[in-house]
């Protein structure tokens, strides 16, 4: 059934047989009418347009909505699989918090000569306005999430980190729940661990870092750049989740030191801000002063105590592809341990000897742009045509130091449902992580992204992959 | 809850009166043409667009030719007209997702699942033979949207705005149609208790669904007179004016005890209220409908604004 295995099947072993976290799947599927699933496929996708699932894709007409394809064979994984993971991540995270403290404060990494000070003199999301203040209850990166590939049974490597503001967390959660209404039967038949504490999780893990000013209980929000924004659908989904409000820069004003939104009632001060809407909008006083989307005057009562920004502002200097680059050194520095989840080995085109090594091996390699993000902006050197390998040749010749390069990745396939049956296909894993001064929470699961073209290693939504049910077994 | 969602719901429920009372205006026109002779037809359609105030609109693009299918295109699907049905519901679907976070995901899906039936229907000229469907699906929207709401959601202030927004809305449309139509079929009042043109108000009483009530209650007898009564005066039917204005006082007055305060619309509503509980059907020919209906009209703008104002609707 499998294609010739160059790459990690996570379903299938060679020779054909089942790999044991998939045992209670396949058995479930083997025993399933194919005409039957081929009808269940299709329900989904209506399924999903009738609840408006979508996502806003920019530049097209009037904002279209369109909907993530969502492929219907889960990817599994197996509890003592998932426990390593979850070590990795909760080592990752809490270095990459403690650098940013660091970063923001006495720059001991920089002094001790184990990163760079470029890193953060050219990196485009440094915020001077951080420079000596503690966020409220000393957490930077609130929700984090960390893209992981695998290449083998038990290699996993960390693509990217995601600490500015991560998305795709409500398709985890509907990605469940539509699979718990299709196959209700299959959950009663294999044991796997829910994720929709998630929202619960993380108002707690919010309102745990409620500013100084805070009365009482914190009162939550998720601040939106409003209906056209490409993830409004999630904003929407994890306020109405959460039980919170939410509002847009226009329902907000600062007023006596506090931020407050317009009520029905008046003005009624907000604790925490759980902000989708980028630094540069955030505030027109302090940032780019035509935003609309912002508050005007926020950034004063953040640093006064007055109110919670999660993520916090300048958390968008650790998903700089230069800082991935060095995240071996701040993991140790920090945790004084060796990193447990490896990066992808790494080529800085600012150094001259690697570029030179990049230059010459373009059509093995992957380049990206150090700010880029989403699959845009970079090269496949595999599968690029010769003129696109010789545009980029000339970009990176013309400015280095905004590029870095990797390898080609094994990644690993796992099979999505087709009308000729389960073929494999590349995927990749965000598990989304919760941080706290209470500790460290990671949902067990994931948004695990699919490419759906055959052999195509690009798995963003904005470039056609779509996502599947990740699921973490019990013990 | 926020100003701005408040703001939302109130006019999601606007934008779905609005769709629905336009479809049974249309449904309304497509009777009124079908049992007259060609001519008649085009005069009926033209009263049509006239009563949903679109004729200069109407007119800059097909000029005076009032045939059906221009006409029922024109106020379902044509981009030219600014409040034609299918937009009007994208406005209730676009108000809808801005305040998805407070309102059930049956009320959303309703509107959603609407929303893509009606896209579907209209995704090119509708023809005779399958406009009833089309209309029909408009008032099955709005039925499933109230439905869904009246089924699932927490009585607190968003569902006394959404309240709010359908009656403003359908009082206004009630008047609207009312002004208009007295104001078109005048010649007839003249033969007040004769059989002529009852055809025509039986029509006017059929657009907001109100033949068969008005018939039980009246035992069949037709007339300018009683049908004005019932529309304005009955409370009793969901549509008349009377009805709009006394659910509406109520869902002010829910609002103003949820907030623990009066605002302007609740003293509005007073003076509304001491002005309609004293009319008489013979106060309002004494007056002139039009004039009562202006008046009507008026004050139920200034509530709709002193709403907004009260409650914060924008900054």
């Amino acid at each position: 059934m499998s294609e010739a295995p160059a790459n990690f099947d996570e379903m299938y072993a060679e020779g054909g047989s089942v790999r044991p976290a998939y045992g209670g799947y396949c058995e479930w599927y083997d025993q399933q009418d194919p005409s039957w699933l081929k009808r269940k496929h299709r329900e989904a996708e209506s399924n999903f347009r009738k609840t408006g699932i979508t996502f806003n894709v920019y530049g097209e007409d009037e904002a279209e909505e369109r909907l993530i394809p969502f492929d219907m064979v889960p990817r599994v994984i197996g509890a003592g699989e998932w426990r390593r993971l979850v070590r990795g991540i909760e080592q990752r995270v809490s270095a990459l918090n403690a650098f940013m403290y660091d970063l923001y404060h006495r720059q001991e990494i920089i002094r001790a000569g184990r990163v760079p000070q470029r890193l953060f003199q050219n990196n485009a999301a440094w915020l001077q306005q951080m420079v000596g203040f503690t966020p409220p209850g000393g957490v930077y990166s609130h929700i984090v999430g960390i893209d992981l590939v695998r290449t083998g049974p038990d290699e996993w490597y960390v693509l990217e980190d995601n600490a500015r503001t991560p998305s795709g967390v409500s398709y985890m959660l509907e990605n469940r729940e539509t699979m718990m209404a299709m196959f209700p039967e299959l959950f009663s038949q294999v044991d796997v661990e829910p994720v929709a504490t998630y929202p619960r999780q993380l108002a707690n893990s919010l309102a745990a870092c409620a500013p100084p000013a805070t009365k009482g209980k914190p009162t939550v929000a998720v601040l939106t750049p409003g209906i056209f924004n490409s993830a409004y659908f999630e904003h929407a989904f994890l306020a109405d989740q959460m039980g919170a409000e939410l509002v847009e820069g226009s329902d907000l004003r600062v007023m006596d030191g506090r931020v407050q939104m317009r009520t029905t009632r008046g003005f009624q001060p907000l604790d925490v801000i759980y902000r989708r809407i980028d630094d540069e909008y955030l505030d027109p006083l302090t940032f780019n002063p035509d935003s609309m989307l912002g508050v005007p005057g926020i950034m004063d009562v953040y640093r006064a105590g007055g109110v919670t920004i999660a993520n916090a502002p300048g958390t968008g200097v650790c998903d700089d592809k230069a800082v991935y680059s060095f995240m071996p050194e701040i993991v140790e520095f920090y945790t004084g341990e060796k990193p447990l989840l490896p990066n992808v080995q790494t080529w800085r085109c600012a150094d001259e000897d690697s570029l030179a090594y990049v230059l010459d091996n373009l059509e093995e390699l992957v380049i990206k742009e150090v700010h880029g993000s989403g699959g845009y902006g970079m090269l496949i050197g595999p599968t690029a045509s010769k003129k696109e390998i010789a545009t980029f040749r000339k970009k990176l010749q013309a400015t280095p130091e905004n590029y870095i390069a990797q390898p080609t990745l094994a990644l690993s396939t796992t099979p999505i449902f087709t009308n000729s049956g389960l073929a494999p296909r590349h995927v990749d894993l965000r598990p989304y992580v919760l941080v706290s001064p209470k500790g460290v929470d990671i949902t067990p699961g994931g948004l695990t992204r699919v490419a759906l073209k055959k052999g195509s290693l690009v798995v963003n939504s904005s470039q056609g992959g779509g996502t599947k049910d990740t699921w973490v077994l019990k013990d | 809850m926020l100003g701005r969602t408040a703001n939302g719901l109130f006019w999601m429920f606007r934008y779905l009166e609005r769709a629905e009372n336009t479809a049974r205006l249309v449904d309304a026109g497509l009777r009124m043409a079908l049992t007259r002779d060609h001519t008649k037809a085009k005069e009926e359609w033209r009263s049509v667009i006239v009563t949903s105030g679109k004729k200069s609109a109407f007119e800059a693009k097909y000029e005076d030719d009032y045939s059906g299918p221009n006409v029922w295109n024109f106020i379902l699907r044509d981009k030219e007209n600014s409040a034609n049905i299918l937009s009007t519901f994208e406005q209730v679907r676009t108000n809808a997702r801005l305040v998805r976070n407070v309102i059930s995901s049956e009320v959303w899906e309703a509107v959603n699942i609407s929303w893509m039936q009606l896209q579907d229907d209209l995704k090119r000229p509708v023809a005779q033979g399958n406009l009833g469907k089309v209309v029909g699906d408009v008032r099955r929207a709005g039925m499933q949207v109230h439905g869904a709401m009246a089924g699932s959601m927490l009585r607190d202030a968003g569902f006394h705005f959404a309240r709010a927004g359908t009656f403003v809305e359908r009082g206004d449309s009630i008047a609207r149609i009312l002004d208009i139509k007295y104001y078109l079929l005048l010649p007839s009042l003249s033969y007040v208790g004769s059989s002529l043109d009852t055809g025509q108000w039986d029509n006017v009483l059929r657009s907001v669904s109100g033949d068969r009530a008005y018939r039980w209650l009246n035992a069949g007898e037709i007339d300018a007179r009683g049908i004005v009564e019932f529309l304005v005066l009955d409370d009793r039917f969901p549509r008349s004016l009377a009805f709009c204005h006394s659910a509406l006082r109520d869902n002010l007055a829910a609002l103003a005890r949820l907030h623990h305060s009066e605002g302007l619309c609740n003293e509005l509503m007073r003076d509304a209220d001491t002005e309609m509980s004293a009319t008489t059907i013979d106060d309002i020919f004494d007056t002139g409908l039009h004039q009562f209906l202006i008046d009507f009209s008026n004050r139920n703008s200034a509530i709709a604004t002193a709403i907004a104002e009260d409650y914060r609707f924008i900054a």
